[in-house]
């Protein structure tokens, strides 16, 4: 899923410089326009994804999943953010609120809804919606339909996380299966466990690879096994009666090692929950695991679908099948979705992943077309190479982290104005590390890049230890990066995982030394 | 082309309906504060209407885990304008300069309330929960009343969209058995000599057996002929649905407002008492769908009058509360007859009264108006000492508890809760 938010526009800024369309390699001739009223209807939509699908496949070799483009009202656009941008989902207060914030923001006029929302599925769903112009439906179709689609259907992480086939039939599956239990259980009994999981929503994934990988066969059989006697491997694992004392002695700590998939391993060994229970945490997970690659992703997604729309239209355009007003219209859409309020304007809330990303992309472009000594220095391996191929090598197989790290060049940073604060809070003061010139340069495209990294952004939590001899208490580790501490909601995130574990939980902030600074516990 | 374009426009809405419902039913207890809030604060005209209803954010929070404030935190931004490598600055407030909250949402800004919009109907609905009306509602018949229609068996005429088709064919297919029996019986006699004819007789046949052959083809033609000539369905076969109205006994109801315009009520309290007899009239319209109003102003005499005289003109002089009581049980007597209509009294008053009238007003009470209502409820507003009339009514309470309800009120932002109070369902009155 994927939102191309109106936003307030700016003062005009246009981020490669280029406000004027490019100009005609012939004389516009009216009649070749494909339209020339702002009105949509189906037939018109059709000639341009026709034509938008030509130039995409056969100039710009983008290989996309087959679209399903469905026109819709914006209450059943505000319906679809509700619900996460999922076609199905199952049913949870948290998604009202969310509808009725986007309800309220929007009948307020506090925000436009986005043009447009795609679906990584196969077929690719992108709806727009019917009060966009034409123009707005063309760029949509650009944008989702062959931007993002193709960067779903390439993307490595896509293709490694998420399955576009089956994600419906999971969700159709999930959405009865929670139902069944609402039914049989109570509304409320199942809203408890969502509440749950939904708060460790972002610990339901392995986010790096385990340290010696057997082989793939070897972990494929294992992990049958384990699903096979999960419940045999449950019960010896809370076996009530107490072990002969000398075996004790050697039991190895469990889990052997950290565990960072929360939800899995509670999904696995919890002793309390139901089955039924443990179906429902395996649901979330799974569709937390759905989200993964989006999460890390935003900027290339959105810089690789806006690079398109632009690349694309101006095609329309260069081929004499638009006219100056469509471009025009077009351009003023663009510059406002790419638009980078500076860090000092009210109207700034971090980087524009569509800014950076869009400039990025074009850049790169640039970078083979026509370099400059300074890129020949920065990048000898692409500098004057095929542009084409390059995109869409960078497009495979990177994510934003990486992708920051290996491409962004000091003339976007230059662009950007980028610069590196530091807040120490053992200092009095906070500090300007780097700027924008020769010597920031690298310093400022690591910081960037760790920003984009998300065991930077998120706290590092991992299952520690399980007293289970004991009183079965879970004790987690939040390992410290750059001595933060946690945000103030850690404490009800505990009491969920008590909710979903049974028993007490504990969680330590572990320095860097392993000194546990700070303890959060469900009981006194 | 790979690419399949649906027009979804006319699918379902409201998807978001149950969540929506999630939501509310989630956060009851808060939207019912603030609904109560928005009650006591609101002005009358706009009391009713849904609007925006506010909670507090951290009663809905979805907790996450997250980096809080504090620790070594780098970030990076754009829009450089000045500064260079080692420029040094105090904290912002609010802490905006590097917060570790990666994506910090954009809507956040320090708000600490959680607005949305409920429509009208969903605003009485929290405003009025567990609130009923005390005594049965009376059901009355009446010559403008609504209809429903029911369905009573079979008729010959009726409109087209109402044709009985199983019916309608079975009454073809009798006709036709009742009208081509005796044809189709000879025909069948006469075929069956054909059959018999053809094969006694050895071909080839003599002029006279030709003649016969012939004779009996002819006939049988002709009966097969006028039995195809009986029409399919013909319109006396029609039949139809036979709908009859049945009127619905629908409530009725009249409401009494009594207000003490003496010179002691000053505009305050009459806004204060404008606010209770308006909360009830919206509750009555809840299981009312036609509503008379009444308005009885009184001071030493009593007077039906408009609306608009009853809030805002003022008079002074005395009080004698038996006058409007008087007037009151006079009005129902001539309009509204107490087995017709389900009558409520709200009075409200500071509780002053001449001290020579009270007796009256205990029998009109108890002879007269008490008997006749659903409900009578009497507030008395102001800070001062029970007045006269409560003394009175609360002797009255103890006999008619079931029909009569009173309270005290200090000022606007009482008259909710006592509301509620004096409306609370069954079981649920403290």
């Amino acid at each position: 899923m994927s939102k191309t938010n109106k936003q307030t526009p700016f003062s005009k800024f246009d981020v490669d410089g280029r406000s004027e369309p490019a100009q005609p390699h012939g004389p516009h001739n009216e009649k070749n326009y494909i339209s020339t009223s702002s009105e949509w209807t189906f037939e018109l939509l059709e000639k341009y994804d026709k034509e938008i699908s030509r130039i995409a496949k056969e100039k710009f070799k983008l290989d996309t999943y087959p679209n399903q483009i469905e026109v819709i009202r914006s209450d059943q656009m505000m319906d679809a953010y509700a619900s996460v941008g999922m076609p199905i989902n199952y049913n949870h207060w948290s998604y009202g609120k969310s509808f009725l914030s986007t309800q309220q923001d929007y009948q307020r006029g506090r925000m436009g809804l986005a043009y447009e929302i795609v679906i990584n599925s196969s077929p690719c769903i992108a709806y727009l919606m019917e009060e966009n112009t034409l123009t707005m439906q063309a760029l949509v179709i650009a944008h989702a339909c062959y931007g993002h689609n193709s960067f779903f259907k390439g993307n490595y992480l896509f293709r490694e996380w998420t399955d576009a086939e089956a994600i419906i039939d999971y969700l159709l599956f999930a959405k009865g299966y929670i139902a069944k239990c609402e039914e049989r259980y109570g509304v409320e009994e199942v809203e408890k466990i969502l509440d749950s999981c939904h708060a460790l929503m972002n610990y339901g994934v392995d986010r790096y690879k385990r340290p010696t990988p057997i082989s793939v066969v070897e972990e494929q059989k294992r992990q049958k096994e384990r699903e096979e006697y999960i419940q045999k491997h449950i019960n010896d694992l809370w076996r009530t009666l107490p072990e002969e004392k000398d075996k004790v002695a050697k039991k190895k700590r469990f889990p052997e090692d950290p565990q960072e998939n929360l939800l899995y391993f509670i999904e696995k060994t919890s002793p309390k929950l139901e089955n039924w229970q443990r179906e429902i945490v395996r649901i979330v997970r799974k569709i937390s695991q759905y989200f993964y690659p989006q999460r890390q992703t935003q900027v290339m997604n959105e810089g690789w679908a806006t690079f398109w729309h632009y690349t694309i239209l101006h095609e329309l355009y260069d081929e004499g099948l638009v006219s100056e007003g469509f471009i025009m219209e077009f351009l003023v859409s663009h510059t406002s979705v790419v638009a980078q309020p500076d860090f000092d304007s009210p109207y700034y809330s971090g980087i524009n992943p569509y800014a950076l990303g869009f400039a990025m992309m074009q850049d790169i472009r640039r970078i083979c077309e026509d370099p400059t000594e300074e890129d020949y220095e920065w990048f000898p391996d692409i500098a004057g190479s095929d542009w084409l191929e390059t995109l869409h090598n960078a497009m495979r197989n990177y994510r934003d982290e990486s992708f920051v790290l290996q491409f962004l060049s000091p003339k976007v940073m230059r662009d950007f104005k980028l610069f590196h604060l530091n807040d120490d809070d053992s200092q009095e003061t906070i500090g300007v590390e780097a700027i924008h010139n020769e010597q920031g340069y690298k310093q400022i495209r690591d910081q960037l890049s760790q920003q984009y990294n998300l065991s930077y952004r998120e706290p590092d939590i991992q299952v520690f230890d399980v007293d289970i001899l004991g009183n079965r208490t879970l004790t987690l580790n939040h390992y410290m990066n750059n001595r933060r501490p946690l945000g103030p909601a850690t404490t009800e995130v505990v009491k969920h995982i008590r909710q979903l574990w049974g028993y007490d939980v504990k969680l330590n902030s572990v320095d860097e030394n392993g000194e546990t600074v700070t303890s959060y516990s469900t009981y006194a | 082309m790979s690419s399949y374009i649906v027009d979804r426009r006319l699918n379902s809405k409201n998807k978001s309906t149950v969540n929506r419902q999630r939501f509310l039913k989630r956060y009851r207890k808060q939207i019912r504060k603030a609904v109560s809030d928005a009650v006591n604060e609101r002005k009358l005209e706009d009391m009713e209407n849904g609007d925006s209803i506010s909670i507090p954010k951290k009663d809905l929070s979805e907790p996450v885990f997250s980096h809080g404030k504090g620790g070594n935190q780098n970030i990076v931004h754009p829009g450089n304008k000045d500064f260079v490598v080692g420029d040094r600055f105090k904290r912002p407030e609010g802490g905006e300069g590097g917060s570790g909250e990666g994506e910090a949402s954009d809507s956040g800004e320090g708000e600490d309330e959680f607005v949305f919009q409920i429509s009208q109907e969903e605003f009485l609905e929290f405003m009025f929960e567990d609130l009923a009306l005390p005594n049965m509602i009376k059901l009355q018949l009446s010559t403008d009343d609504s209809f429903s229609y029911k369905r009573a068996g079979i008729s010959e005429v009726g409109s087209p969209n109402q044709v009985n088709v199983v019916r309608s064919l079975r009454s073809a297919q009798a006709r036709r058995i009742a009208l081509g029996g005796k044809k189709r019986r000879k025909r069948r006699e006469l075929r069956e000599e054909l059959a018999e004819f053809l094969e006694a007789t050895p071909k080839p046949y003599d002029e006279e057996q030709k003649k016969k052959k012939l004779l009996l083809e002819d006939e049988i033609a002709s009966l097969t002929a006028r039995l195809d000539a009986l029409p399919y369905i013909d319109e006396f076969d029609l039949k139809f649905n036979l709908r009859v109205k049945i009127p619905q006994p629908s409530p009725k109801a009249v409401m009494f407002c009594v207000l003490d315009v003496s010179g002691s009520m000053t505009q305050e309290i009459k806004d204060t008492a404008k606010r209770f007899f308006y909360l009830l009239y919206l509750f009555l319209h809840r299981s009312y769908e036609k509503i008379d109003v009444v308005f009885i102003r009184h001071h030493t005499k009593a007077e039906e009058v408009s609306e608009e005289d009853f809030f805002y003109s003022r008079e002074t002089g005395g009080t004698v509360v038996s006058s409007a009581l008087e007037l009151m049980n006079e009005i129902i007597k001539e309009r509204y007859p107490a087995d017709q209509w389900n009558i409520y009294g709200a009075q409200a008053s500071d509780g002053d009264n001449w001290q020579n009238d009270t007796a009256k007003c205990h029998e009109l009470m108890t002879q007269q108006i008490l008997p006749a209502v659903q409900y009578f409820t009497y507030i008395e507003i102001g800070e001062q000492d029970p007045q006269e009339l409560w003394r009175l009514y609360t002797d009255l309470k103890e006999s008619f508890s079931d029909s009569f309800a009173l309270s005290k009120v200090r000022n606007n932002s009482e008259i909710f809760p006592v509301f509620r109070e004096l409306f609370k369902k069954e079981g649920l009155r403290t």
